[in-house]
């Protein structure tokens, strides 16, 4: 079941086996391919490390983890196109969503296979400010001050903006109900207080810590509290709204793929086991929130209580959210017309 | 002569247009280039080792030169044949053959990629079959020493095309009028005739080949120690933070165009003082 040996050609597979000799492991006799987005790279690391254990301790036998990592989106694409991934570990639910709709590789009811809508940790939309916030910001209505610069990726190409866009506007349903007006209007000046729209998350970080750009960058409370841990000495602090998103990180079996890799049961064991407790203790350590009670509770200075609202209560579902917010002519375009 | 003179005759003036230049070159040029090696030795050689013996940057150098391996011989094959082809018969569609052998410069990389993804993915109209018969062509090293072939054919054909055209047929219809048979025709009189041109193309493809990244993004799939080839690693390290890796492993892709651009020059030398 070699993986190169599937490939074309025996000879070649040889001159490719001797030549790339970086990894012997590539040898393994069973081996899985994740699929994952591109910031999750040291966090698969770790957990694949505790994976490969637990399974040489359940049923003695060696296994090989491969990753592949990059921007969910077009990560997705290339497990339709081919690229013959077991499992999926993203951040963004409809980019699940498309492997069911355009490749038919998962079934639909997806979501109901793990715990929590098979989101094994989640995150939610965060500020990081300057040292000592000298903005004073402390919540969503802050941020259309005047004095206020943000940095946020652009909603239109990355997943990573639509989840703060819509954490804004969940928390702009709270404040003003059913007032359309006053909340198109935060939204128009929140959005209109957004010094750079980089296309990625990473961009956006980049445009706040090294170009100096913005007095708050909205992003994952992960991200930011490893950008926090990545520059000790900037003195970067967090600020968590009231209100936020409920940023799921969707794992799913891609079923067609691993029947043929004949790994199917090796697949759901690698989702499942995100939900143990010490995959559950690695993933805190990572700066995502977790589902286990005591886990929480272990970690619960770094992660402060606050209302998370899902997409169905603020846009009924991500069809409806993309259809009607994000999509060509929807409400953002209009809201960024000037 | 009067406008030489004239430059002539205002020394500051050239030497301000000389210190120009050697500053333009250096803030373009030189300074990056430097930076680069600046940042892959910025915490100490051993951490520019432990970097560069990592087992992943390992298995990405190792990748791209399997890469460049098979790409170079294949089209040193091709583009000769081609040449040899366009420059001594003459058939209809000829001018058009010579037209075609340039796509693979007209187009960019990221259009490449998406062709052979098209043709060969898994919804394309070969890939359905490959799919059955479990063999994995993109998102594997197949797939990236396809799509390198592709973008690198034309070097050695445009190099060869031009000299074999000029050089004429004659000396090898004495060849064969002599008795020589084909192969003997090629490998004393037109071999010689092409060498240095030859092998200035491989240099071209191998240049193109070790450095190549938009049509590789596409197909490669991005699995970590399998189908990272150098280019892309160093844009993974960079998204990583690892900035003192990244650049590691932009030094090497920097020293191999540094000793490419050497034996050019050698081989531009050489051809100059054999053609005259």
């Amino acid at each position: 079941m070699s993986f190169i040996s599937k490939t074309l050609g025996r000879p070649l597979a040889a001159a490719g086996l001797a030549i790339t000799l970086g990894s012997g492991q590539a040898l393994a006799e069973t081996n899985l391919l994740n699929s994952s987005y591109d910031i999750a790279r040291e966090l698969f690391a770790s957990y694949n490390e505790l994976f490969v254990d637990h399974w040489q301790e359940t049923t003695g036998e060696t296994v090989e983890i491969r990753q592949s990592h990059g921007g969910s989106s077009r990560q997705a694409q290339a497990i339709i196109q081919g690229l013959r991934a077991d499992v999926v570990t993203y951040n963004q639910v409809t980019d699940v969503n498309i492997l069911h709709e355009r490749g038919g590789l998962l079934p639909e009811d997806w979501q109901s296979r793990f715990p929590n809508a098979s989101s094994p940790y989640y995150s939610t939309m965060a500020f990081l400010v300057r040292k000592d916030n000298p903005k004073g910001i402390s919540n969503w209505d802050d941020l259309t001050r005047e004095d206020v610069d943000l940095v946020m990726p652009n909603p239109k190409t990355s997943g990573n903006a639509r989840y703060t866009y819509l954490a804004a506007l969940g928390y702009a349903q709270q404040t003003w109900g059913e007032d359309q007006d006053a909340i198109d209007t935060f939204m128009k000046s929140l959005l209109g207080r957004v010094a750079v729209f980089d296309t990625g998350g990473r961009g956006a970080t980049n445009s706040f810590v090294e170009r100096n750009i913005g007095d708050a960058l909205l992003t994952f409370e992960s991200e930011i509290q490893g950008i926090i841990a990545a520059f000790p000495d900037r003195e970067f602090e967090i600020v968590v709204p009231e209100v936020s998103f409920l940023a799921e990180f969707p794992v799913a079996v891609v079923e067609d793929y691993a029947e043929r890799n004949g790994n199917l049961e090796l697949a759901n064991a690698y989702l499942e086991h995100l939900y143990s407790k010490e995959a559950q203790r690695l993933l805190a350590g990572f700066n995502y929130r977790v589902y286990d009670d005591e886990i929480r509770a272990e970690f619960s200075d770094r992660f402060p209580e606050l209302q998370l609202l899902g997409i169905q209560e603020i846009a009924g579902s991500w069809e409806n959210a993309m259809e009607t917010h994000f999509a060509s002519g929807g409400k953002l375009d209009q809201l960024q017309r000037r | 002569m009067k406008h030489q003179q004239r430059i002539a005759d205002q020394p500051w003036l050239r030497r301000l247009l000389i210190t120009l230049a050697v500053a333009a070159i250096g803030v373009l040029l030189v300074v990056p280039l430097m930076a680069i090696f600046a940042q892959a030795f910025s915490a100490g050689a051993g951490v520019f080792w432990d970097n560069l013996t990592d087992e992943y940057t390992l298995h990405a150098i190792g990748l791209t030169l399997l890469v460049a391996g098979l790409t170079v011989p294949l089209n040193l094959v091709f583009g000769t044949f081609l040449a040899w082809l366009v420059t001594r018969f003459d058939f209809p569609g000829r001018k058009l053959l010579i037209t075609l052998i340039d796509i693979p410069f007209a187009v960019s990389p990221v259009v490449a990629g998406l062709l052979y993804l098209l043709l060969y993915g898994s919804n394309g109209w070969l890939g359905s079959w490959l799919m059955d018969q479990d063999i994995q062509l993109m998102f594997a090293w197949p797939g990236i020493v396809m799509v390198t072939v592709f973008i690198t054919c034309p070097f050695v054909a445009r190099e060869l095309i031009p000299l074999m055209q000029q050089q004429g047929a004659s000396e090898e219809e004495a060849a064969i009028t002599l008795g020589a048979n084909g192969w003997q025709m090629f490998r004393r009189v037109t071999l010689p005739n092409i060498q240095w041109a030859l092998l200035y193309g491989v240099v071209l493809t191998n240049a193109r080949a070790v450095g190549e990244f938009g049509a590789v993004a596409v197909v490669s799939g991005n699995i970590r120690g399998e189908t990272n080839t150098l280019p892309l690693h160093v844009e993974l390290l960079y998204q990583d933070y690892n900035l003192v890796g990244a650049f590691t492993s932009a030094s090497l892709l920097a020293g191999m165009a540094l000793i490419t651009l050497l034996l050019k020059t050698l081989l531009e030398w050489r051809q100059h003082k054999v053609t005259h």
